[in-house]
């Protein structure tokens, strides 16, 4: 009894000091954001109905900077010459409409920067012209999203030609190629162009963000799952000033991208997870035989 | 001389016995090495400490496999490889880790169970001192540890913790940068922490570890009482089958069959905090690549160094320096600044009691405020509790002084 | 002693030993070879350029493999087996594109040392201790104790695929040519 009663002020006393250094540290460092769960209340929506038929005959306003692959529209551009002209590479739509909230993409295409609330913006106001207009190509991109798309997919769409991820082998001009060096010399040309090439649209894009945007390979073990929610639904309320943009992911797509970010930042977690409760259980059972051991050392001890 | 029988078979019994004395070797390390019989689960923590720091080591040498220490290449072979390449290298890491942050929970608890039970005192002088430097060392085990992983708590921990060494107006930025061999914390300095972290200080922890334990044997571990009593007289009784009247155990089996359970209760808590509750010792913060351009908003120490921290931080530089490096050592003096000859648990030690909780408090106090950002009313606690660790340390030896003899039990 | 104190003492020990074996099971898991060393052991050649009887030096999974075009004409020779008098008709060679290449890892079976090739001799000679193979990798001279290894390969059109087991492959091996 008498360990019962020491061992419950020493269980106080580690807790209360790890309430201190833990939740309550944590409280007073960072505000807490509540966020709105991808709503987007900020942003009314229009009402329209857009017409897929109509957009896609508009569509011309976009295909002048962005490609789309899907139908077999090439970029005017390569992500070199893009991020020469505009700091960075305007992204491929055809995935767009499967991770972006309709309300926001409409909001976008009338008046990006407002929409982003980003301070700058490479793309121009009114490119579809009317709200009518918007929401046309919005429904027509919409129309077009592919029904399944892969966690990385997803992250390159939303945020790949900003953000690296290196253990994923992701940089912000595509995947890292598989090269064969000279054997003779040891050195790696192909190889060497590609990063050179990283290395200048990275500078052209710090030069547009003002910095460069980190490389997310981690970024699930460096920031709480609630943070990068409320991050990338609007950054300005959870680190104003930042110049992220607001991207304008829907739930669901937030969940791909975010699926993404745990398999490069933290991969052990299913294995982890797994073994976790097999070596509990080992612990217990461990425990229980000590405990007869124990009290068969110590019977008749009169203690 | 001694004898040796040319017909003992070898590596039998015999043989061993007669080359290494391994029956003399059993009897003095474990059937009759003596330890009291009046304890509590708190007599099980050095041998936890021993468990975790074997834990610690074992996990450190996987890591070790892997590791590369450039500040180029720290980062992801932590991160990527360790984590996500090599087979289990996350368990490895995250048992260190863990290890790493709790092996300290355990010392203050031994610790505090020392001071409560004034186990530091009439022959155990030294018992107290090998522990102190056992705490120092650990402490800078842990914080070389700290630097390997090369994230931004690393960068910037290293950063501050050896500015701490211009000792403030003296100015000695020569020293500092001696230590790091470098302006800023750099390649040198990683270099160098990584050395004393896997060779130079684990050495001294191994040896301090032995000189603790034979610091133990002839003043012999205290009871919860404080009773003095012959160790020989009642080993004598044991032995002679009254298990019952004496007041002594051997080590193995009976002791150690108690600790090996309390460290099995130990081991369920400490693997729930690998796998499922690790951040508070692995700081997300560190999961950002080191960068000098750019402090993280908030830094602050592991939490184990927080009370430290907490005493120098809101004075200003000189006067918090100082303060810093009277809690370093004042745990040192504890042997000689407490004057009272009892060696009897606090609570029968009159105002002594409520100077040990008013130091724990105070401890718990200073450790939670350390992690606070330094604002506001925060800085004047904080200084408030600081005032009052040192208030007590100087206070000690005049309580003590008029303690009244208390008998044993 | 009772017996109980005794079983429970055991019991405990040994359910320590199987928690060991776990811990050692996680630590040869951490003493295999990484992922990206394995993904690392697929090399492609492509053999389309390759000149005849020149030696090529290609590198896989670390190791030198050594690659001959062997001309119709090479040099009789005296392999110890005696099932061939001339490299061009041993059966180790692997026909790629219509013409018939050895291709072996370049390591003496002997110790481990890379042979030298000499190819107005059509054969291999080691620097290390003098071991002699024919262009099919085949041992002329000891001490070598046999033919230089086959690597596992897979064709496809004028390119091979060192790592994978191919058709090919799988035959020199059922014929127990590749070592």
């Amino acid at each position: 009894m008498k360990d019962l009663k020491i061992l419950a002020v020493v269980v106080f006393f580690t807790l209360v000091t790890y309430w201190g250094v833990e939740p309550f540290a944590h409280s007073q460092m960072h505000k807490h954001v509540e966020g709105h769960n991808f709503t987007y209340p900020d942003i009314k929506a229009s009402g329209l109905k857009g017409d897929p038929a109509k957009g896609k005959a508009a569509i011309a306003a976009c295909t002048s900077c962005h490609g789309i692959k899907s139908q077999g529209i090439k970029a005017p551009m390569d992500a070199m010459a893009a991020s020469a002209a505009y700091g960075v590479n305007p992204p491929d739509l055809s995935n767009v409409g499967a991770l972006f909230d309709t309300k926001y993409l409409i909001a976008f295409l009338q008046n990006p920067a407002h929409a982003a609330k980003a301070k700058k913006m490479a793309m121009p106001a009114g490119m579809a012209g009317t709200a009518q207009g918007a929401a046309d190509i919005v429904a027509y991109l919409k129309s077009i999203a592919p029904k399944e798309l892969s966690a990385k997919e997803a992250f390159v769409t939303a945020c790949g030609r900003c953000h690296a991820n290196r253990y994923g082998k992701w940089t912000q001009i595509g995947d890292v190629p598989k090269t064969k060096g000279n054997i003779k010399t040891g050195n790696d040309v192909e190889l060497t162009k590609f990063k050179m090439n990283v290395a200048k649209y990275q500078d052209k894009l710090a030069d547009y963000m003002g910095k460069l945007p980190p490389d997310l390979s981690i970024i699930a073990r460096a920031r709480s799952e609630h943070y990068l929610k409320t991050f990338v639904e609007d950054p300005q309320a959870v680190l104003p000033g930042t110049a992220m943009p607001r991207v304008g992911l829907t739930k669901e797509g937030f969940e791909k991208v975010d699926a993404y970010l745990e398999s490069t930042g933290d991969p052990s977690k299913p294995l982890r997870e797994k073994t976790g409760p097999w070596v509990l259980g080992y612990f217990v059972i461990f425990t229980l035989l000590a405990y007869g051991w124990y009290k068969s050392q110590w019977k008749g001890l009169g203690h | 001389m001694a004898h040796f029988d040319p017909n003992a078979k070898p590596f039998s019994h015999k043989w061993l016995n007669e080359r290494l004395g391994v029956d003399t070797l059993k009897r003095v390390l474990s059937t009759e090495y003596w330890i009291p019989k009046n304890i509590n689960f708190l007599w099980a923590m050095g041998m936890v400490l021993a468990a975790t720091f074997g834990v610690l080591l074992i996990s450190g040498i996987f890591l070790l496999m892997y590791y590369v220490p450039t500040t180029k290449e720290a980062f992801d072979s932590v991160n990527y490889t360790i984590m996500s390449q090599v087979g289990y290298g996350w368990l490895w890491r995250h048992v260190h880790a863990v290890a790493a942050s709790v092996v300290f929970l355990i010392i203050y608890i031994h610790m505090l169970t020392g001071i409560y039970y004034g186990s530091y005192k009439r022959g155990r002088e030294l018992i107290w001192i090998s522990g102190m430097l056992l705490f120092v060392a650990f402490s800078a085990e842990a914080f070389s540890g700290y630097m390997l992983p090369w994230g931004q708590m690393s960068y910037w921990a290293g950063m501050v913790i050896t500015n701490l060494f211009s000792l403030g107006s003296l100015n000695l930025n020569g020293l500092v940068e001696w230590i790091r061999g470098d302006y800023v914390p750099g390649q040198a300095f990683l270099g160098r922490f990584f050395m004393l972290h896997v060779v130079l200080i684990p050495l001294f922890i191994i040896g301090l570890i032995v000189l603790h334990f034979g610091t133990l044997r002839l003043p012999h571990v205290n009871n919860q009482d404080g009773e003095e009593f012959d160790f020989e007289a009642e080993a004598e009784k044991w032995k002679a089958g009254k298990r019952k009247e004496s007041k002594v155990i051997p080590f193995n089996p009976v002791f150690l069959s108690k600790d090996v359970f309390v460290m099995g209760i130990y081991f369920i808590f400490f693997f729930y905090l690998v796998f499922y509750h690790f951040e508070f010792a692995m700081d997300p913060v560190n999961f950002d690549p080191a960068n000098g351009l750019k402090t993280p908003p908030h830094i602050y120490p592991e939490w184990y160094f927080l009370w430290s921290y907490e005493i120098l931080r809101p004075f200003s530089k000189n006067i918090g320096l100082i303060a810093f490096g009277f809690a370093q050592v004042i745990f040192f003096l504890l042997p000689f600044l407490d004057r009272s000859p009892n060696v009897a648990p606090a609570n029968r030690r009159g105002i002594f009691k409520i100077w040990f909780w008013l130091l724990v408090i105070d401890m718990v106090g200073l450790t939670i405020l350390g992690k606070l950002p330094p604002v506001g009313t925060w800085t004047i606690v904080g200084t408030v509790f600081a005032d009052v660790f040192i208030a007590l340390w100087i206070a000690l030896p005049f309580v003590t002084k008029m303690e009244k003899p208390v008998g044993g039990k | 002693m009772s017996d109980r104190r005794d079983f429970m003492g055991m019991a405990l020990g040994g359910f320590a030993g199987l928690g060991a074996l776990g811990a050692l099971y996680a630590a040869k898991r951490t003493w295999d070879p990484l992922p990206s060393v394995k993904a690392g052991g697929f090399t492609t050649l492509d053999l389309s350029n390759v000149p005849e009887n020149t030696l090529v030096v290609e590198k896989w999974r670390g190791k030198p493999v050594l690659i001959i075009k062997v001309p119709k004409n090479a040099k009789p020779n005296s392999a110890p087996n005696g099932n061939n008098e001339n490299a061009y008709d041993d059966k180790r060679l692997v026909t790629v594109g219509g013409h018939k290449y050895m291709i072996v890892i370049g390591l003496c079976t002997h110790l481990g040392c890379i042979p030298d090739y000499f190819p107005e001799k059509n054969k291999f000679i080691c620097p290390c201790h003098g071991g002699q193979f024919n262009a099919a990798g085949e041992v002329l001279k000891a001490p070598p104790p046999s033919p230089l290894v086959i690597p596992p390969f897979k064709i496809t059109g004028t390119k091979v695929v060192l790592g994978e087991e191919g058709p090919e492959y799988k035959k020199l091996l059922a014929a127990g040519v590749v070592s």
